[in-house]
C-alpha cells in the first residue's frame, strides 16, 4: 500500500509528460507536416469537402487500429479483423434486406454483437487453449472469411437496398464533422481512457511487458486478455456496419487483405509489436496518417503508383524512430539509476 | 558429417556438453560413446517415426487415400499435374519461410517479392532483355529484397513482423512503380509451355524437378548440416545459441536472404505459368504460406520443425481444395478447411498438454494426501 502512494504523485505527472513527449509526437508532427506541405502546394486539401473526405477515408481505419491496437499492446494480435469487418459488413446488409423497417440503432446492436461473439471466440482460444494469437486468428481469418463465402455466395448487398437515413451517417455533418467520424473520436476518447486510467486498462500494459510478472502480480491475465480481444472484436463490427454505411456494396470478400493495414497503423503510431507500451491516440494518428498520405499525394501529383511504395517507406521510418526512442528510453532510465545510486 | 562446433565445443568442455546444436546430434568421434550414440540413434529413429513431422505425413497419405476413395476422378494423372501446379508457389516459399520461423523470425514480405519480381520480369522482357539475363535480375532481385528485410532485422535489431509488414507494403509499391497497372503477356510460347509441361505420361510437372531440388536442398540444410542445426537453436534460445558459438545474426540474415531469393523464384514461375507479368500476382499467399508451414508443424515461437512436416502440410491443404473443387464444393468453402485444420493442429496438443498437466497436479495432490494420511 505505502508503495503504492509513494508512486501516486509521479504516475499523476510522469505518464502524462513522457506520453505527450514520446508516443504521440512523431506521428502526430508527421501528419501536421504532411498537411502543411500538401495545403502549400495545393490549396484545395483542406477546402471543407477535402477535409470531410480524408476524415470519411480514415474513420473505418482509426476505429478499427483502436481496436487492434489494445490487442498488441498485450503482446498479443488479431489477424481475423478483416475477415470480422466482412461478416458484419454483410449480416448488416442482410438484416437491412430481411426487415427494411428495422430501427437503425438495433442494426447497431446486431454488429457490434456479432463482432464481440468472433473476438470472444478469438481470445477464448488464445486463452483457454494457451495457443499463441497469431497461429490461432490467422486459422480463424479463414474460417471467418470461409464462413462468409458460404453465406453470402454471390450475393451483394447495395447501398439502395439501406435505408437512407443510414447512407446518410456517413454524409450528413454536424459542424463540419461527419456522423461517423464523430462516433469515431467518441471511440478513441473512450478507449484512450479505458487504458491509461483504469485498472484493467493499465493491466493490459502489465501484460504486454511481462505476462508472467503480471501474473505474479496477481493480474487475472487470462481475463484482461479476453477482455482486449472482445473489444477489438465489438469495435470491428462497429467498424463493419460503419463500412455498410459508407461504402456502395457488402459481399463475400469485404474486407480482404485488411488486417496488415490495421496492424501497419497501429504500429506507425508507435505501439510497440511486442506489446506494453503505445496508445489507441497514437494507433488513431497512425490511422490517419497512413489514409491521409495517399490523398496528400494525389493532391501533390505524385504518380498514384508511387504512393503503396511510400506508405512502405513509411511504416519502416516509424518503426525505426521507434526503435531509437525506446534505446535513448532504455540509455536515460539506466543513468537516472546510476546517478540514483 | 564433420561437425566443427560439436567438436570445438567437445574438446573445451571435456564432456558431453548440454548443447542446444547438438540435440539432434551427428555421431560422436569416440569410440567411448557408441553405446550412447546406439541410444541415441534408436531415439532418433523412433522421433522419425512417432515426430510431428511423421505424424503429417501420415495424415497427408491418409488425406490422399480418403480423396481417391471417395471422391471420383481424385486418382488421376490430371489431378497430380493440376494440383502440383496450383500447389508450387506455396511449396517453395514454405520451404525457407518455415526455416525463418523455426530460428523464431517471420516473413510477411514474400508475396510482395515475387510479384515485384514479375514486374520486373514484364517490363525488362518489353524492353527487349534475353530471357538469361533476365533470371539472372529477378534472382538478384530476390537477393536485395531479402537482405534488406535480413539487415532490419539483423543489423538494426528491428522486430521481423513490423519490418517485413513494412516491404510488404514498400515491394509491392516498388511492383506497381515498375509496370504500374500494366500487364505483359508475350512471353515465347516455347518458355511459357515448358512450365506447364509434364513428364512424360505421369502428369508430374517439369518443374517439379527443381522445385524437388529446393525441399532437397532446405532438407538437408536443416536437417543435416551443423549450419541447420544452430536454426532450431536460435530459435529456442538466442543467447544459448551465441553462448555455444553460432553467429545469430548472420545465421538468421543469410535465412531472409534465401526466402527472398525463392520467393523471386517464385515470382518467375507464377509470370511464366499464368504467361502474365502484373504488379499484383501472387498478392496475398504470404498468409496461406505462413499457415501451410505452421500445419507442418513448425512452431511459431521457434525452435521445432522439420521440413517433411512443412512439404506433407502444404499438400494436405491443396490436396484438400482440389478433391473439394472436384466434388463441385466451391473452392471458398476451402478457406474453413484450411483455418479448421491450423486451428486444429494447434489447439488439440494443446489443449491434450493442459488435461494431463491438470490430471499429474491431481495426481500429486492426491500422493501428498496419501503420504501425509499415512503419517499421522
Amino acid at each position: 500500500m505505502t508503495t503504492s502512494h509513494a508512486l501516486a504523485p509521479t504516475t499523476g505527472r510522469s505518464p502524462f509528460a513522457s506520453l505527450v513527449k514520446q508516443r504521440e509526437v512523431p506521428v502526430a508532427s508527421a501528419l501536421i507536416v504532411l498537411v502543411i506541405v500538401t495545403t502549400i502546394a495545393n490549396p484545395l486539401f483542406v477546402s471543407p469537402q477535402g477535409v470531410k473526405d480524408l476524415m470519411l477515408n480514415a474513420t473505418i481505419t482509426v476505429i478499427m487500429a483502436v481496436g487492434l491496437g489494445t490487442v498488441i499492446i498485450t503482446n498479443n494480435i488479431d489477424l481475423s479483423v478483416g475477415s470480422i469487418l466482412g461478416l458484419v459488413a454483410f449480416a448488416t446488409g442482410t438484416v437491412f434486406n430481411a426487415a427494411p423497417g428495422i430501427p437503425i440503432v438495433f442494426v447497431f446492436l446486431i454488429g457490434l454483437a456479432i463482432g464481440a461473439l468472433l473476438g470472444a471466440i478469438n481470445g477464448f482460444l488464445v486463452t483457454v487453449a494457451r495457443v499463441p494469437s497469431l497461429v490461432i486468428t490467422l486459422g480463424m481469418l479463414y474460417i471467418y472469411r470461409g464462413l462468409n463465402n458460404a453465406w453470402a455466395g454471390g450475393q451483394q448487398y447495395f447501398a439502395g437496398d439501406r435505408p437512407a437515413a443510414f447512407g446518410r451517417l456517413s454524409v450528413d455533418t454536424v459542424v463540419g464533422i461527419p456522423i461517423i467520424t464523430i462516433i469515431a473520436v467518441v471511440v478513441v476518447v473512450l478507449v484512450a481512457i479505458f487504458l491509461a486510467r483504469t485498472r484493467p486498462g493499465r493491466d493490459l500494459y502489465a501484460i504486454g511487458s511481462d505476462d508472467q510478472a503480471a501474473r505474479l502480480f496477481g493480474i487475472k491475465v487470462s481475463k484482461r486478455v479476453l477482455t482486449a480481444f472482445v473489444l477489438n472484436g465489438t469495435l470491428t463490427g462497429l467498424a463493419g456496419v460503419l463500412y455498410a454505411s459508407r461504402f456502395n456494396s457488402v459481399g463475400a470478400t469485404t474486407g480482404t487483405g485488411l488486417e496488415l493495414d490495421i496492424v501497419a497503423a497501429a504500429v506507425v503510431g508507435g505501439i510497440a509489436i511486442f506489446g506494453g507500451s503505445g496508445s489507441v491516440v497514437g494507433a488513431a494518428i497512425g490511422a490517419v496518417l497512413l489514409t491521409t498520405i495517399t490523398s496528400s499525394l494525389t493532391a501533390l501529383g505524385v504518380d498514384k503508383f508511387w504512393q503503396q511504395a511510400i506508405v512502405g517507406i513509411l511504416i519502416l521510418t516509424a518503426i525505426l524512430v521507434e526503435r531509437i526512442a525506446s534505446i535513448r528510453t532504455a540509455r536515460r532510465l539506466r543513468t537516472s539509476e546510476a546517478t540514483n545510486a | 558429417m564433420p561437425d566443427r562446433t560439436t567438436t570445438t565445443t567437445a574438446s573445451v568442455t571435456g564432456a558431453p556438453a548440454v548443447d542446444p546444436t547438438r540435440a539432434s546430434s551427428s555421431r560422436p568421434p569416440s569410440g567411448a560413446r557408441d553405446t550412447e550414440s546406439a541410444a541415441e540413434k534408436t531415439l532418433r529413429r523412433r522421433r522419425l517415426l512417432t515426430g510431428r513431422g511423421a505424424i503429417m505425413v501420415y495424415a497427408l497419405l491418409a488425406t490422399l487415400l480418403v480423396c481417391a476413395l471417395t471422391v471420383p476422378r481424385f486418382a488421376s494423372v490430371q489431378t497430380t499435374g493440376f494440383l502440383l501446379l496450383d500447389a508450387i508457389p506455396i511449396l517453395m516459399i514454405a520451404m525457407p519461410m518455415a526455416l525463418v520461423i523455426i530460428t523464431g523470425e517471420i516473413d510477411l514480405s514474400v508475396a510482395s517479392t515475387a510479384g515485384l519480381t514479375s514486374a520486373v520480369m514484364g517490363v525488362l522482357w518489353a524492353a527487349g532483355w534475353g530471357i538469361p539475363e533476365i533470371f539472372v535480375v529477378c534472382v538478384l532481385i530476390g537477393v536485395v529484397c531479402g537482405a534488406v528485410n535480413g539487415a532490419l532485422v539483423t543489423t538494426v535489431g528491428l522486430p521481423s513482423l513490423a519490418v517485413t509488414i513494412g516491404t510488404l507494403a514498400l515491394y509491392r509499391g516498388l511492383a506497381l512503380v515498375v509496370i504500374g497497372d500494366n500487364a505483359v503477356a508475350n512471353f515465347p510460347p516455347a518458355l511459357t509451355s515448358f512450365f506447364t509441361s509434364k513428364i512424360g505420361g505421369t502428369g508430374i510437372p517439369t518443374v517439379m524437378v527443381g522445385v524437388l531440388a529446393i525441399i532437397v536442398f532446405f532438407g538437408v540444410l536443416l536437417h543435416k548440416s551443423s549450419f541447420g542445426r544452430a536454426l532450431p537453436a536460435i530459435g529456442f534460445s538466442t543467447e544459448a545459441a551465441s553462448f555455444v558459438g553460432v553467429h545469430v545474426g548472420r545465421v538468421k540474415f543469410w535465412m531472409f536472404v534465401a526466402t527472398g531469393v525463392v520467393s523471386a523464384l517464385v515470382g518467375i514461375y507464377w509470370t511464366l505459368r499464368y504467361s502474365s507479368a502484373r504488379s499484383d500476382n501472387a498478392t496475398g499467399i504470404e498468409l496461406a504460406v505462413i499457415a501451410a508451414v505452421l500445419l507442418g508443424g513448425v512452431s511459431i515461437f521457434g525452435g521445432r520443425g522439420s521440413i517433411p512436416g512443412v512439404v506433407a502440410g502444404v499438400l494436405i491443404i491443396s490436396s484438400i481444395s482440389y478433391a473439394l473443387r472436384l466434388g463441385g464444393i466451391s473452392d471458398v468453402v476451402l478457406n474453413v478447411v484450411t483455418g479448421l485444420l491450423l486451428v486444429g493442429s494447434v489447439v488439440t496438443p494443446s489443449l491434450i498438454a493442459v488435461a494431463r498437466e491438470r490430471s499429474r497436479a491431481r495426481r500429486a495432490a492426491r500422493d501428498v494426501l496419501a503420504a501425509s494420511a499415512a503419517h499421522s
